[in-house]
């Protein structure tokens, strides 16, 4: 099975390298690096690798790129496809964790929980925010997860044909909620590990993002 | 009688009028969207000069005084037309999006 491994880049010069390399030493599929228009190196870092490195000539958001990075993939021929942040948050050894439900065929999209695994020096009002997004999610979509907003998850070629992003900044975590709920995806969650650092934690979210997510997804849910 | 208001809102529907015009002569806006705008300062300068005139309209609705009829209907006009705004800025950011990608992939294949 052709594996995809999706990541979304912007201005991420100081880790997408050791990211890369990461995931290039546990050889677990082809990687997509989409560089949203970074004003920075990222783009001639990853081209320095054996990745694939496709370049947004205008910063058009995280949820524009992954769908980018998405298109290509499956242009590329791929059956799973997973979806990678760039800021070295995730440990390579999960992507195995998170591709094998699709791969035994137990789910059309597997989505990789912090709070089911570990969630290392994770800031309180972080917490608090995502435990919020879960009852958002529970409430709008009916869909029970633990973690709302994980970057990390994989799919099948059918999912992944079927899932239409057409938000371009950061609402995309919620409308993979409403896809699967749309399309009646079999999903699954399995725990994997974040870590939080001072450069992950400056390049998060901030919690007032959070509300103006929240409006949108209510929106969105019964105004479009 | 001419009061205060009468006179500011002259004031401001020459410089509204005068605006809508320019843009018309520039192309920006439609013959159609020119006449809508016109019309609507040309609405607004009636009904600031001759009150009386949205007195029908509010007995027919059974709102108590015209100038309350009249800005209900704005408010609501308003909220329409930032509606449809909103609604055209979200299709015009997909629309980059979508060119942004197309480009992105044929770079890629390309090479």
């Amino acid at each position: 099975m052709k594996t995809f491994i999706v990541i979304a880049a912007f201005n991420e010069e100081k880790k997408i390298g050791k990211v890369l390399d990461s995931l290039l030493a546990e050889k677990c599929g082809n990687i997509v690096v989409v560089d949203d228009g970074s004003a920075d190196n990222t783009a001639k870092i990853a081209e320095s690798k054996k990745v694939h490195v496709l370049k947004h000539s205008l910063n058009r958001g995280q949820g524009a790129a992954l769908k980018t990075g998405i298109d290509y993939a499956l242009q590329e021929g791929a059956d799973i496809i997973v979806t990678y942040d760039a800021d070295g948050q995730f440990l390579p050894e999960d992507i195995e964790k998170v591709v094998a439900p699709v791969k035994r065929k137990e789910a059309d999209i597997v989505l990789g929980s912090r709070f089911l695994g570990k969630a290392v020096n994770m800031p309180f009002s972080k917490k608090i925010v995502l435990k919020l997004g879960v009852l958002v999610v529970l409430l709008l979509y009916r869909i029970k997860i633990t973690d709302s907003q994980s970057g990390f998850r994989a799919l099948s070629r059918k999912a992944a044909e079927k899932i239409k992003l057409t938000t371009d900044r950061m609402e995309h975590a919620s409308e993979f909620f409403w896809e699967i709920m749309r399309n009646r995806l079999k999903y699954k969650e399995v725990p994997i590990t974040v870590i939080y650092d001072d450069y992950s934690i400056s390049k998060g979210q901030k919690w007032t993002k959070s509300i103006e997510l929240g409006l949108k997804m209510l929106f969105r849910r019964f105004l479009m | 009688m001419i009061t205060t208001i009468q006179i500011i809102v002259l004031v401001f529907v020459v410089f509204a009028a005068s605006r809508v015009i320019l843009r018309a002569k520039d192309k920006k806006i439609s013959v159609t969207e020119l006449f809508f705008w016109l019309a609507v300062w040309a609405g607004l300068t009636g009904v600031v000069f001759f009150p009386e005139l949205t007195a029908p309209a509010a007995a027919f609705l059974g709102v108590g005084r015209g100038i309350d009829v009249i800005i209900y209907m704005s408010i609501g006009l308003l909220f329409y037309l930032i509606f449809r705004l909103y609604v055209k800025i979200e299709e015009l950011q997909q629309d980059v999006t979508a060119v942004v990608r197309k480009e992105a992939i044929d770079r890629k294949k390309k090479k």
